[in-house]
């Protein structure tokens, strides 16, 4: 709901442009790159990441999943600062293992996006530098996503991009699954196999325009049945 | 409860100004009253040093720039927490928050508005956000600057109403629940929270079941201080302490994260209040049909996302009557951009009033089928302008 862009800003030129004496201090965060995607359907879900792992004009490893498995029907997708991805998914597992000692049942899915939240805004003061989307099945076994923002605010959605790469994927999203912007057309629900196609279509597009995307795609595929993983090898360079 | 567990988790990060007597690991200190022993949140506050800067933008602090990480521009924290901090330069220009939402009470109760858009530095990054909340029954809010601090707010503040009823038998009235929301954020005076919220709640008369016949015959009028000794007089139950009869009805009240509140008939909120504004100040009086309301807030909301880039999308519009909220299904205002067009009688109007040579020294009024919309109340007739050149008002 907000946004500010203040006079002197250089933004991304500022590499290239002397703006006068710079004091450079230690930051906490650093950014590591790297997109995940989630889309639901009616009985299935699909968490994806691509695994690079970058670091300014590094790569710091090509196979860095993005994707995290939290329960059978849950997983997920962390991008941002990598050192918070892995704290913050040791402390949701943590969390999990809690409620199922205590309540002698494992979290829906909705239970642990509300956590979730509560989670980020505990730090809100010195946040997590982490882009969330968990997806998964509902209690009654519908596809389900829920997107976040660093602090917490979180909502469910049909699909979702975030990282590096999701002000080009959401676009194109938003056309395909949700048939946004386009007249007289027929909406179909989407199948498994459609939105499978889709992703590693997406992906591949992804990996041509964002240089911290890229290496190779691993896809999580939600089901009653279970979760199935699937590795798609992208353009490495 | 998820949040008391959040507590014992921050002991994992130790906190160097960590007082003799332990967990403190900065939460703040309210003198909140409802909870003794909970508070309603625990923050992680970290050494200051390291929040010079964020690479996180919501957008609404920024300061004098030093270059920072590559990706975003740097936020200041000043942190206006009880203990002693650094405070930060202050903006050179005020911030507003990119939304459109609007309140006002009518004689069918409280209607609320809002845009649904949800904006990151320029980017939307949700097109569908709710920015009405529900908090409970009778008492719904709206929510204007970061989504995050809003809905954990709300969500908080759900949370102490709930524990008022339960231990007092009786809904917190509007003013009191904005009261209690505003004595809550006031420890973060200072720092990048930031919530504009209007509560809009119907207060319902109602007391405890078995307190009105014990109560009817001695209750004197609705404001009378001495109610506290007649009560105790009356009743022949010893438990059940004075009832004073609350005033009910609809009631709106603006709670603001720099320290406002403010009680009033009509509120809108965001960056698209100024647009919001004059549609309402035309058109809103007490008498009111739902209908009428419910157009006046649409138009509203439609009017400012069609100037203001920060809001957009759909509008959400919910009503507060005595018997609860009940939310009117979100409308795409894509759809009415075109139905307005259809109504001006399509296409460029100007290249019309050129071909049918139009600028003779009278003025040569072009008239043409529905181009007139039936206005406002006052039945006021827009021209547009192209159509003449007399300069008729």
């Amino acid at each position: 709901m907000l946004s500010s862009q203040s006079y002197q800003d250089p933004g991304k030129m500022k590499d290239y442009h002397y703006s006068g004496p710079v004091e450079h201090r230690f930051s906490p965060y650093s950014f590591n790159g790297g997109t995940v995607l989630a889309v639901a359907g009616e009985d299935f879900a699909i968490v994806a990441s691509d695994t690079r792992l970058s670091e300014g004009y590094s790569i710091h490893s090509r196979d860095s999943p993005k994707c995290y498995k939290l329960t059978d029907t849950t997983v997920i997708g962390c991008s941002g600062f990598h050192g918070d991805c892995l704290t913050l998914t040791k402390i949701i597992d943590a969390r999990l293992k809690m409620y199922k000692h205590s309540n002698n049942k494992t979290m829906t899915s909705n239970a642990i996006a509300a956590m979730l939240s509560t989670i980020l805004y505990g730090r809100r003061f010195f946040p997590y530098y982490v882009y969330n989307i968990i997806g998964g099945l509902d209690e009654h076994g519908k596809g389900a996503v829920y997107s976040f923002d660093p602090v917490g605010s979180y909502q469910r959605d049909t699909y979702k991009a975030g990282g590096s790469a999701s002000a080009m994927l959401q676009p194109l999203l938003d056309n395909q699954i949700g048939f946004k912007n386009m007249e007289g057309v027929q909406q179909v629900p989407l199948t498994q196999e459609r939105a499978v196609q889709l992703v590693k279509d997406v992906f591949i597009s992804a990996a041509e325009r964002d240089v911290y995307t890229g290496d190779a795609l691993r896809l999580c595929i939600i089901t009653k049945e279970g979760i199935n993983e699937q590795t798609v090898p992208l353009r490495k360079d | 409860m998820a949040l008391q567990d959040l507590c014992q988790l921050q002991e994992v990060f130790p906190d160097p100004d960590c007082s003799p007597s332990g967990t403190r690991t900065g939460y703040y200190d309210g003198g909140f009253p409802a909870s003794s022993s909970s508070h309603p949140f625990n923050f992680f506050i970290p050494a200051a040093e390291f929040l010079q800067e964020s690479p996180l933008r919501f957008g609404q602090v920024s300061s004098a720039l030093t270059s920072q990480d590559h990706l975003l521009s740097s936020l200041s924290w000043p942190p206006g927490l009880p203990q002693d901090a650094p405070q930060s330069v202050p903006l050179p220009f005020p911030m507003s928050h990119g939304t459109t939402t609007l309140a006002f009470l009518f004689q069918g109760g409280v209607l609320a508005a809002a845009d649904t858009r949800s904006s990151c530095s320029g980017l939307v990054a949700c097109p569908s956000s709710q920015k009405v909340l529900p908090i409970h029954s009778h008492l719904v809010g709206t929510t204007s600057g970061t989504s995050a601090d809003c809905a954990l707010w709300k969500r908080i503040l759900a949370r102490e109403l709930r524990l008022y009823q339960l231990r007092h038998g009786r809904r917190l009235s509007t003013g009191g629940a904005a009261k209690l929301m505003s004595h809550m954020l006031h420890p973060f005076k200072g720092s990048e929270l930031c919530v504009a919220a209007t509560l809009c709640g119907w207060d319902g008369g109602e007391l405890d079941q078995n307190q009105e016949p014990t109560q009817g015959g001695a209750r004197t009028g609705p404001s009378d201080p001495d109610s506290l000794e007649k009560a105790s007089q009356s009743s022949t139950d010893a438990q059940k302490s004075f009832v004073r009869k609350r005033p009910s009805g609809p009631s709106l009240f603006y709670v603001c994260s720099d320290g406002t509140r403010l009680q009033g008939a009509l509120f809108s909120v965001g960056s698209g209040s100024p647009y919001a504004y004059s549609i309402l100040d035309q058109g809103v009086r007490w008498d009111l049909t739902l209908q009428e309301a419910t157009s006046i807030a649409r138009e509203a909301v439609y009017r400012a996302t069609h100037r203001d880039a920060w809001s957009g999308n759909c509008v959400d519009v919910f009503h507060v009557s005595s018997a609860g909220w009940r939310r009117r299904g979100r409308e795409d205002l894509r759809e009415e951009y075109y139905r307005e067009r259809d109504r001006q009688g399509g296409g460029d109007l100007r290249e019309e009033y050129y071909r049918q040579g139009g600028g003779g020294p009278e003025g040569g009024v072009v008239q043409r089928e529905g181009q007139t919309r039936g206005g406002g109340p006052e039945g006021g007739v827009l021209q547009r302008e192209g159509q003449t050149r007399g300069g008729r008002t």
